[in-house]
């Protein structure tokens, strides 16, 4: 009987760390694969069918195309701003919003809450939302990006469960001594939840950096307030043969046929420049995004 | 005696129950001015952002010219969701809608589940934090950059061909395949979420206490009996609160993906009411058409969100509210 327990013990774990490994493959080859193409020649890219494990052949032509499209720095620079505006501003609002909702005296409480989170369930809908933006006359302009969502309830929600989480005896004797809502809110309840409000300040961050679509409906005829995304998306997605999203400028006899050599090659380039950042980011951020998993399922 | 008394304490607070609310309001704000002060913004930027746009559903109801605006355009009642419901194009997107997440509930919502599950086996450390890693990478890149990448894989010249014809396929535009398209689409949201939805699995699971385990051993328990008697009645709150909000979204999801993703080839299939009304409301500019269809998702998906609350309330006992 043990010995059967053993041998099935011992094929399951085989197949269990089997399965896993191809899994771990599985999730980390596409951006391998990508990666590998970046530095490929072209000609040797085409010809090859099946996977990569290793770039063919060096070069780094396909960077060099990328890093003189004009587009890509307008990009990189709007999607910075529209990052870090963009947090700053969130995280400011949904802290204030997070710490009313906290404080048990405060009589509007309760309505609040309800008011605050029907709007998770039921909206207006796309079509009032673009009409409302183009009435206030936001449309266009950079605002549009970070306005309309100022507050993610949800992560209003989550900073109210952190900041409730601070010792009531804290906040008790920073009263007595005289303290007053505003001053407790940055001199202690801010300080202990320091971590809640980072993990907040990460999925604002990295939302934004990999938000598109409010940029496509509100800044239809700006191109020069493009996040980095958007042009992403007229290179990689809507592009058209011949077209030259990818930003190959070249002249010659054979200027299209060139240009179709090398676009796939460009392509996994701009993807690479457009997301080392986070990925860079993110064994440092890791922890903290698991962490807030952990805190929006964490009910009062 | 009492009376007396009630009489008393009735004279002091006030005559109606009004004035002794609005006096609570007023010692509570003098205590508390600043809490007062910040709400404004906020609530400010609720009323404007979010309920504002919800009376401006009454559109739907009208024949919406921009000229106009709300007051004066005409009043058509219910012609737009008629006209919605009876276009073949466009009553196929509601199929569409709930053919797309129903087929992703059904292989996305277990998934990530699973991974749970065998990570929590695994006994050595560093491989299941590798393989955590690794899993949760996908989940950090960004839509834009997932769809150009399927957009590249599933070329003809791409690798998911370059499988297909040592397998013996020929090879084809497979997002342009009505019938590769869900495959494609759902295969890759699985691809992306299943590392990060298994953290909040894991996490249960790592709260689980070893006691249980160790007494289930004892008797004689081996384990496919541990994980049905102990691991997943622990992670069964958390599986049914997951569920109802994955319903509750049912018809409202994929909306940036589908538009990334599709083309004319493939809406019959494809097209979902999200892209359907960004296509049709937005891009075309029939304003009324698309809030009308709007209010409709909206409206089924409270619908759904309520009943799937309800149903888990009365069966299994847990619940969203």
């Amino acid at each position: 009987m043990v010995e059967k327990n053993a041998v099935g013990n011992r094929i399951f774990s085989i197949f269990l760390y089997l399965f896993l490994s191809i899994l771990a493959f599985v999730c980390l080859y596409p951006m391998l694969h990508v990666l590998f193409g970046s530095f490929s020649d072209p000609r040797l890219l085409t010809k090859h069918t099946g996977l990569l494990f290793h770039p063919l052949g060096r070069t780094l032509e396909g960077y060099r195309i990328v890093f003189h499209n004009p587009n890509i720095w307008t990009g990189y620079g709007n999607t910075l701003f529209y990052v870090i505006a963009g947090t700053i501003t969130r995280t400011l609002m949904t802290m204030l919003g997070g710490y009313v909702l906290m404080q048990k005296d405060f009589m509007p409480r309760r309505f609040l809450m309800i008011f605050f989170v029907f709007t998770m369930y039921f909206g207006g809908g796309l079509i009032p939302d673009y009409l409302l933006i183009t009435r206030l006359h936001l449309l266009n302009t950079r605002w549009a990006i970070i306005i309309p969502s100022l507050i993610g309830t949800w992560n209003m929600i989550i900073l109210r469960t952190a900041f409730a989480q601070v010792p009531p005896s804290l906040e008790e004797s920073a009263r007595l001594d005289g303290a007053g809502d505003v001053t407790i809110l940055f001199r202690i309840v801010l300080p202990a939840a320091k971590a809640s409000v980072a993990v907040i300040v990460m999925y604002y961050a990295v939302g934004e950096w990999n938000s598109w679509f409010a940029a496509a409906i509100y800044l239809p005829a700006k191109r020069n307030l493009y996040p980095l995304q958007l042009f992403l998306r007229e290179i990689l997605i809507t592009y058209s043969r011949g077209g030259n999203e990818t930003g190959i400028v070249n002249t010659g006899a054979d200027a299209d046929a060139i240009r179709a050599l090398i676009e796939d090659v460009v392509r996994y380039c701009t993807i690479c420049v457009a997301t080392i950042p986070i990925l860079c980011i993110y064994p440092f951020a890791q922890r903290y995004f698991v962490k807030g998993v952990m805190m929006g399922s964490i009910k009062e | 005696m009492a009376n007396q008394q009630t009489i008393y304490k009735k004279s002091m607070t006030g005559q109606k129950a009004g004035a002794g609310f609005f006096k609570k309001l007023g010692k509570n704000y003098r205590k508390h001015k600043a809490l007062y002060w910040i709400t404004i913004p906020i609530l400010v930027y609720y009323i404007v952002f979010k309920y504002l746009p919800m009376f401006g559903v009454v559109i739907a109801f009208q024949n919406y010219r921009p000229g106009k605006g709300f007051f004066k355009s005409d009043f058509v009642g219910l012609k737009n969701f008629v006209d919605f419901l009876t276009n073949a194009n466009a009553s196929r997107t509601i199929q569409n809608t709930l053919r797309l997440n129903i087929l992703s509930l059904l292989f996305g919502f277990p998934a990530p589940i699973i991974l749970a599950l065998l990570l929590n086996e695994v006994r050595a450390a560093p491989f299941k934090k590798a393989v955590q890693t690794f899993s949760y990478m996908p989940h950090f890149i960004s839509l834009v950059v997932m769809c150009g990448m399927l957009k590249d894989f599933s070329a003809s010249t791409g690798i998911f061909n370059d499988l297909a014809s040592r397998l013996g396929f020929e090879r084809q535009s497979m997002l342009g395949n009505v019938n590769l398209y869900l495959p494609i689409y759902i295969g890759s949201s699985i691809w992306q979420g299943i590392g990060w939805g298994s953290i909040l699995y894991l996490a249960t699971l790592s709260g689980v206490d070893p006691n249980l385990y160790e007494a289930s051993v004892i008797d004689g328990a081996g384990r496919w009996k541990q994980m049905i008697h102990i691991t997943i009645p622990a992670i069964m709150p958390i599986m049914v609160l997951q569920l109802i909000m994955k319903i509750g979204s049912l018809m409202s999801t994929g909306a940036e993906k589908t538009i990334l993703l599709y083309s004319p080839l493939v809406y019959g299939k494809a097209d979902i009411i999200s892209s359907f009304v960004y296509r049709r409301g937005l891009q075309e500019m029939n304003f009324s058409f698309g809030s009308a269809v709007g209010l409709f998702n909206s409206v089924i998906n409270l619908i759904l969100l309520t009943s799937a609350n309800w149903m888990s309330r009365h069966m299994v006992g847990e619940s969203m509210w």
